[in-house]
């Protein structure tokens, strides 16, 4: 695999990892945007804009966009977080230049007002579908909670007001602000050939008009190590989720943090499995470290019989405070490091994840990781980083969340967020 | 490029398929195992699932925690879990470990501790799993669809019944195990960098003197069919239904194939245009074609709020009538090329093509080289399709809702 990139004069990088070995190959426009990027007037309109792209520009009707993805067989889709909007797509080789054209037209949409008002319409679906499923509900409301006033809180969806309320030229406002090229990456993974690839990119996109964009509040956050009780009786089970912080993106630590988390919580012989899912007390104990620009959070999440909730939460509490006060042992750093090896090698053996790999590296720190150097890193991970995470994260500052049925439950005692660098 | 699929049936009646991948690191194994949830006593629905759950409780001279341990070292990821006719047990890791999978494969599968003092755990859990799926709206419906739409038990929920998993003991567990985990008509599907020689031998080794019969035949007791409805207080109805299709093993098969494309492959699909596109109905509508066995059916699935769902299923129907109407030559171009990349772009792992020729050897007692599908597909044309939409028009349609309101279903 041999990786390229290339900067144009308006701003815009280009990257691209070929593997000639591929059978697919992909194409990814990651621009650094978010909910967290969002004003509370504009809530929602990072993911309703990554909807709108897809409706059509000056050259394409909504139809045309679909006909031309579907017509060369592109495996293509676009999703929105707290702080990317991404756009892909994967097709046989034979097809990448196509699908780059059509990514590349889309990313300047039209937002047409026909278009903009029904798709308000399936935005609200999707909120209605999200509102029906407390698993995802809970997770929403939890990371409010901890987050509190730091922008990373905003909700990525919106609410229903909010969608209703928004105009087409707080849209057009929102685009101009944040899809400069300087905050867009244009990535391809795969059975692809660097050379015309690059240059069609650049030819495409050379017309950008380049710009600033700035991104306010980029700091560590502790969390508010706030407790909420959301009582919902038709819901059967009991949903918990616990939020620590942790290490961003940028932090060396970010592997260290990861193993804790496999740790603490995988879904095979980790602590959470050993003490609460392997003798039945709850059918789900997970957690997982998730990075951001800035600031970083691990999410425990659980679900269970609603009489066992004080029991599980106990549980829990008392597992993340084994950690913080016996650190883990070598044995179960190692067994960390093997899932991690064989789930880096298996995930890379797929284009569209490798896509998402360099794309992301390049976006939270502009470098590009081979898989081998990223197996590596996790590797080298010692107990003294594991420390290190567990002395600069307080990470018994939880947030805590519940959802279901009942109706009272006693706050966790949390050990204060001061430690924080 | 050529692909070779080696095969081997051993005297045992098991089935060992090995498909070299070697420019990748990893292998991936897939195994069918005729004890699927089909199989779930009477009164003790659930009896597959807990079984998948207890399988990997202690194996061999490895108890659970060892067990768990020892995989996990190698960074073999595994899970097991019932279909409605076999019960799959699937893992992959790094190719290097291969063989030491294997052999922790071989004593889950014909040394099961099942250990007694766990199944109370196993079956608080598969009680969570029952329990869950009621928060789990989209699901459920999709559930009580498979059950209405599907002659019994071939429609069965893995999840089984709270009675059921109640009712279930350590001694009518083992009972079962007994009775199903049988080598004959299983298949062992492996995909990655691997040696086919190394492979059969040591399959040869470790599975050769497993011993056994398959069950009877099942008997099939005829589908419910019909509207069913189910009252819940949620923001979006739920509306999935169903009408019979050919099996896969079908001359028409692709058509069918290439007839639920013309519906629902791509966004520029018909369901898709016509449902979210032009009137932002739903988020997410789609129809797929389903198999339980060598029953076809196509499904057909809407989740939307509440006031727009009559008019979601109105128009859903709309577009299955027009299918007959006619269908353009763009719409079958499209279609191909959709399937033959996805077929192309989904094999490039080791797991899904290890689950794929499986599955080609559970229905067609080979594995069918992908130039054979892609020449299938080239086959198609509007005419194919057409005549295959008329001959198998959405009729006994099963339909099951979820929400706050029971719909009309259309004439």
């Amino acid at each position: 695999m041999k990786f390229e990139n290339h900067q144009c004069s308006n701003g815009l990088t280009i990257l691209g990892e070929t593997n000639p070995e591929a059978r697919a190959a992909a194409v990814g426009f990651f621009v650094r945007t978010g909910s967290r990027d969002e004003t509370p007037e504009e809530s929602g309109v990072s993911h309703f804009l990554e909807h709108m792209v897809f409706k059509g520009t000056r050259k394409r009707t909504a139809d045309q966009v679909n006909k031309d993805f579907d017509r060369i067989g592109a495996n293509y889709n676009a999703y929105t977080s707290e702080e990317n909007t991404v756009f892909h797509a994967s097709t046989l080789p034979e097809y990448h230049s196509q699908a780059t054209d059509i990514l590349a037209d889309i990313l300047h949409p039209a937002l047409r007002a026909a278009d903009f008002e029904t798709e308000k319409k399936v935005i609200i679906e999707e909120i209605g579908m999200y509102e029906d499923n407390p698993g995802w509900k809970v997770f929403d409301h939890a990371r409010k909670n901890f987050f509190a006033d730091h922008p990373l809180g905003n909700s990525v969806l919106g609410s229903v007001s909010s969608i209703q309320n928004m105009r087409r030229d707080q849209m057009t406002a929102y685009f101009h602000r944040r899809y400069a090229p300087s905050n867009i990456t244009v990535a391809a993974a795969g059975n692809f050939n660097w050379e015309s690839f690059h240059k069609q990119v650049e030819k495409l996109c050379s017309g950008w008009k380049p710009g600033s964009t700035r991104r306010d509040q980029i700091r560590q956050t502790s969390g508010a190590a706030a407790f909420s009780l959301l009582k919902k009786e038709s819901v059967k089970q009991q949903n918990l989720v616990l939020i620590s912080p942790g290490p961003p993106a940028a932090s060396p630590l970010r592997y260290a943090a990861c193993l804790l988390s496999l740790v603490l919580g995988d879904g095979s012989g980790s602590r959470f499995f050993w003490t609460l899912v392997d003798n039945g007390l709850a059918d789900s104990a997970d957690c997982a470290f998730h990075e951001y620009e800035g600031t970083g959070a691990f999410y425990s999440s659980f679900s269970f019989e609603p009489a066992n909730t004080q029991k599980i939460l106990d549980i829990a509490m008392a597992q993340i405070r084994a950690v913080v006060e016996k650190g883990i042992t070598d044995e179960e750093l190692g067994q960390a490091k093997s899932k991690v090896l064989s789930r880096l090698v298996r995930g890379s053996e797929k284009t569209g994840n490798r896509l998402q790999d360099i794309g992301m590296s390049w976006v939270y720190l502009r470098k590009y990781i081979s898989i081998d150097e990223t197996i590596q890193n996790f590797d080298k991970v010692s107990q003294r980083q594991i420390q290190q995470v567990l002395e600069r994260y307080p990470i018994l500052h939880v947030t805590t969340t519940t959802l279901g049925p009942l109706g009272k439950l006693k706050a966790p005692v949390v050990a204060n967020g001061k430690k924080t660098v | 490029m050529p692909e070779t699929v080696f095969h081997q049936t051993f005297d045992n009646g098991l089935t060992l398929l090995g498909y070299p991948m070697p420019h990748l690191r990893s292998a991936a194994v897939n195994i069918l195992v005729p004890a699927g949830c089909s199989r779930d006593p009477k009164g003790e629905e659930g009896m597959a699932s807990i079984l998948s759950d207890m399988i990997t409780r202690g194996a061999g001279k490895r108890n659970n925690r060892e067990l768990t341990l020892a995989m996990d070292a190698i960074g073999f990821d595994r899970a097991c879990s019932p279909g409605p006719i076999n019960m799959r047990v699937w893992g992959s890791s790094l190719a290097r470990n291969l063989p030491q999978s294997m052999e922790f494969l071989a004593d889950i599968l014909l040394r099961p501790q099942l250990p007694k003092k766990e199944l109370a755990a196993a079956k608080a859990l598969a009680l969570q799993e029952i329990q869950a799926l009621e928060d789990d709206p989209k699901r459920k419906t999709l559930v009580e669809l498979g059950k209405k739409h599907f002659p019994f038990p071939l429609g069965n929920d893995p999840r089984g019944t709270a009675e059921g998993i109640r009712a279930i003991t350590s001694t009518s567990l083992e009972r079962y195990w007994k009775d199903h985990f049988k080598p004959e008509g299983a298949i062992l599907a492996v995909a990655g960098n691997l040696e086919w020689k190394v492979l059969r031998d040591q399959v040869e080794k470790l599975f050769g003197k497993w011993k056994g019969k398959k069950g009877p035949e099942l008997k099939l007791q005829p589908a419910p069919g019909g509207v069913h409805h189910i009252p819940k207080e949620t923001e979006q109805v739920q509306i999935g239904f169903a009408w019979p299709s050919v099996p896969p093993t079908h001359p028409e098969y692709f058509n069918a194939v290439g007839m639920v494309n013309v519906l629902s492959g791509g966004m520029s699909s018909r369901l898709f245009t016509e449902v979210r596109e032009k009137r932002g109905l739903c988020y997410s509508v789609w129809a797929s074609y389903k198999n339980v066995n060598n029953l076809g059916a196509i499904t057909c699935y809407a989740g939307t709020t509440t006031d727009k769902a009559q008019e979601t299923l109105d128009v859903l129907f709309d577009q299955l009538k027009k299918l007959e109407k006619g269908i353009k030559e763009e719409e079958v171009r499209r279609v191909k090329i959709g399937i033959k990349s996805s077929l192309l772009i989904q094999e490039e792992s080791s797991s899904s093509r290890a689950g794929s020729i499986a599955s080609d050897w559970y229905y067609y007692g080979r594995v069918r080289p992908l130039e054979e599908i892609q020449k299938a597909v080239d086959g198609l044309t509007t005419e194919k399709i057409l005549k295959h939409a008329k001959k198998f028009p959405p009729k006994k349609i099963t339909l099951v809702t979820l929400g706050a309101r029971p719909l009309k279903p259309p004439v």
